[in-house]
């Protein structure tokens, strides 16, 4: 075990080399990289937001029910098929029948079926039905149809979460997909999370109604922001959807903030035949339910262009305008998790983080130096070596390094000498039957490796869990043992080993104590 | 070092004390409870730092004035530091900024917030259940691996140690009414590996004298690993421990109940191989013969 052929040696040293000298990456500046690889710190380290966004699609699943209600009547009374006592509940239909055959046939058509289509890629229809008492049948989404109804409207509040995180401007932003309903958005350097939390809890579906005291549509109430009750038509005469920009405007008269927009061809359209039409009325602006003003419609709006006012501070005019230009989410979302940490307490985490790092690494060294003497100083070349190698590695994947994350590194400090202490121990062993050093040495290191390599694995088992299941912070832990305990075998079995054969073989024939 | 101490006639009166402890931490979890975190239990908790030293009963009560329902608020490091947790039923988006609003008005200073965390009922669950099937993960994981290296006798033996460890470590977060979040069980999994890492160490020299010493006895035999391993053992626990206690004292307020934990767990894991892991060989009789029933499974 202590000979060591020039290639060995060659290629531990270059080894250590290659993936230590990425750790050196670390040191450069930051609005300068030479090479574009280091350490990403953590939320928690650098400041910043986590939020977990799950979208709630109630209200998208009823509405598309009800649009299903009257061409299910159309092709029932196309098919000459008898029901009765149809009723919608919020998100499943109840009606009667005669022919539980006939209503599968027409239900289940795989050709021409506009109400329940077939999805292909989960061999399913969209709706499913199930039999209660007295020939009553409940129709709902089928658990496929609810899966592309909640997907669509991820997909969807996904770009638009996007488009408004870009608009605000933030560095670096993380947005993905977890799991069926949720959005993960992490925000590195956010300095006001509440406002990002305010642009994304907000659909901005946008439209315009006219208050009108009777309409064929239904009237709403609503309370206006003067406090006055208005009744607003349920007619809606254009929506959000037609606005191609918006930007915050400050109105000349009054020097207040107002928000301008332009409008599509069909939204010019639109509006400019309402607002022909309804010279002399008012018309509602009304945002996810709440009317922002109701202005008097004075003269028709054909250009295409139109302001709201609705007494804004001029961050609420900005917030709005870049709402209303990155368009409506399909559903409502909800803030399920969050995390936030300001960029000082990161800062103080990093300096409490290091400086423990540093004292827990010199007091390991201190006691291996007073333990082992000048085998203690192989091993503290190892364990230097070992971080080195640790934070190259780290840099090569570039992985997050976390608070947790630092205490995994200073806990491997601890436990890396562990492969070292095993071995030195066993060496001491053999030498109280052997005579012979080099030759104490060398079944020391093969009877110890197998105990060393057990005792990791199983360390590097509950890493791997760890990181499988652990999240944020937790991951960076486990990310920095596991990888730690892979350099720590590499210093301890290659490193150290090849230090103390030269120590031993240069020595053999004095006394040597460890 | 040149040690002879006779460890498996304390195992008895170690086990006894094993035992008391195991089943005194059994009961304070299921009757006292275990003090769960946000995580796990939903709410949010903010740390914030005042420009001037208050009570922290003003912030209490300017916060009960709220009716957020249960709140908790303790200094946090520092003076001026405050660590912030409520129990929130409803999620209400805009209830950090009300609570921002509120205290610096009430308490006539600079109030920042450092640190917001807030939970939401279901993904707390989520994130206890997903913790409950890591931690079970983890200890089927190593019986299995044990099990693939050793014998049953050690599998069950290192899983017995290691539940030992888990349960007395939770108990003791029970009984000091410790908080249980994330990064504790991010801890409690590492001593979990930690346990594993010294009840094999033992295990291993236990293997390899039994067919060295065949004639010795599983408890002389038992003895003598203990001992030749004991060295190590100290060794290894106290460089740990020095790192650890450096973060204890030195890595700030967030690290500290993690560090805690760890310590604990260092402490308790290397107890409990020597008292509770190799005990249990006793137990089943291993021998020689044991390990030569499957004999292809041994790695010399």
């Amino acid at each position: 075990m202590l000979n060591f052929s020039k290639i060995n040696i060659l290629s531990i040293y270059l080894i250590f080399f290659l993936i230590s000298i990425f750790s050196v990456l670390n040191l450069q500046d930051q609005d300068n990289l030479i090479i574009d690889k280091k350490v990403n710190l953590g939320l928690d380290l650098q400041g910043g937001s986590y939020l977990l966004l799950e979208i709630n699609s109630d209200s998208l699943v009823e509405e598309k029910l009800q649009s299903k209600v009257i061409p299910l009547k159309k092709i029932f009374k196309d098919n000459e098929f008898n029901y009765s006592d149809f009723k919608i509940n919020k998100n499943f239909i109840t009606l009667k029948i005669d022919n539980i055959e006939n209503f599968e046939f027409i239900f289940f058509s795989k050709k021409n079926n506009p109400v329940n289509p077939y999805i292909d890629n989960y061999r399913s229809f969209e709706l499913d039905y199930e039999e209660l008492e007295n020939n009553y049948i409940k129709i709902s989404f089928s658990k496929f149809g609810l899966l592309t109804i909640n997907n669509s409207a991820l997909k969807q509040s996904i770009e638009i979460v996007r488009r408004r995180i870009d608009d605000v401007g933030t560095k670096e932003p993380t947005i993905l997909q977890r799991g069926e309903k949720r959005i993960l958005v992490e925000l590195p350097g956010l300095k006001d999370p509440e406002r990002i939390k305010n642009l994304l809890g907000k659909t901005a579906q946008l439209n315009f109604r006219l208050v009108s005291e009777n309409s064929e549509f239904g009237i709403d109430e609503l309370i206006s922001d003067t406090g006055e009750k208005l009744k607003i038509s349920k007619r809606i005469v254009m929506s959000g959807e037609n606005l191609i920009d918006a930007q915050p405007s400050i109105q000349n008269q009054q020097n207040e903030p107002t928000v301008s927009f332009t409008l599509d061809r069909l939204g010019a359209q639109k509006f400019g035949r309402a607002t022909t039409d309804n010279v002399g009325k008012r018309l509602a602006i009304v945002l996810d339910g709440n009317i922002i003003s109701a202005p008097n419609i004075n003269e028709p709006i054909t250009s295409g262009n139109g302001m709201i006012s609705g007494n804004f501070t001029f961050q609420e005019a900005t917030d709005l305008a870049l709402l209303l230009r990155s368009g409506a989410l399909p559903t409502p979302l909800n803030v399920v998790e969050e995390r936030s940490v300001g960029p000082d307490l990161g800062e103080d985490s990093i300096k409490s983080g290091v400086t423990s790092l540093i004292v827990g690494f010199i007091l390991v060294i201190l006691f291996m130096f007073y333990k082992y003497k000048i085998f203690g100083l192989v091993a503290n070349t190892a364990l230097v070596a070992n971080l080195l190698m640790l934070v190259g590695f780290l840099t090569i994947l570039e992985a997050t390094l976390t608070l947790p994350g630092i205490a995994g590194i200073i806990l491997t400090v601890g436990m890396a000498v562990d492969a070292n202490v095993l071995i030195f121990e066993r060496i001491k062993e053999e030498l109280k039957t052997e005579k012979s050093i080099i030759h104490a040495f060398d079944t020391g290191y093969s009877k110890a490796k197998i105990t060393v390599l057990d005792a990791n694995i199983t360390t590097l088992i509950a890493a791997i869990i760890l990181f499988a299941f652990g999240s944020g912070p937790v991951k960076g832990f486990a990310i920095t043992l596991g990888i730690g305990i892979i350099t720590t075998l590499f210093t301890a079995y290659f490193l150290a080993r090849h230090l103390s054969s030269i120590i031993v073989l240069r020595n053999s024939n004095k006394e040597i104590n460890i | 070092m040149i040690k002879d101490i006779n460890f498996v006639s304390k195992f008895k009166k170690a086990n006894i004390a094993s035992i008391s402890i195991f089943i005194l931490s059994i009961i304070f979890i299921f009757f006292k409870g275990l003090n769960y975190g946000i995580d796990f239990k939903g709410g949010t908790l903010i740390e914030l730092r005042t420009e001037t030293t208050i009570e922290a009963s003003s912030i209490r009560d300017s916060l009960n004035s709220m009716n957020l329902g249960d709140v908790n608020v303790k200094n946090f490091g520092k003076d001026g530091d405050y660590l912030i947790k409520v129990e929130q039923k409803d999620t209400n988006n805009n209830l950090i900024p009300r609570i921002k609003e509120t205290l610096s008005s009430n308490l006539n200073t600079e109030v920042d917030f450092r640190r917001v965390e807030n939970v939401g009922p279901k993904v707390s669950a989520e994130l206890l259940e997903s913790s409950i099937i890591a931690i079970s993960l983890a200890l089927a994981a190593m019986l299995f691996y044990i099990w693939v290296r050793f014998e049953w006798q050690f599998s069950v033996g290192s899983i017995i140690a290691l539940f030992h460890d888990v349960v007395i470590t939770l108990g003791i977060f029970s009984i000091l009414s410790l908080e249980i979040n994330l990064s504790i069980i991010a801890a409690v999994l590492t001593i979990v590996g930690y346990s594993m890492n010294d009840t094999v160490v033992i295990y291993d020299r236990i293997r390899e004298n039994l067919f060295k010493y065949t004639k010795i006895s599983i408890s002389d035999i038992a003895n003598l690993s203990i001992n030749e391993t004991l060295s190590r053992t100290i060794i290894t626990s106290v460089t740990t421990l020095l790192a650890l206690v450096s973060i204890y004292i030195l890595g700030g307020e967030i690290l500290r109940g993690f560090s805690f934990a760890m310590i604990l767990g260092v402490l308790i894991g290397t107890y409990s191989s020597i008292f509770v892991a190799s005990p249990i060989l006793k137990f089943f009789k291993v021998s020689y013969k044991t390990l030569e029933k499957n004999e292809e499974k041994i790695v010399p």
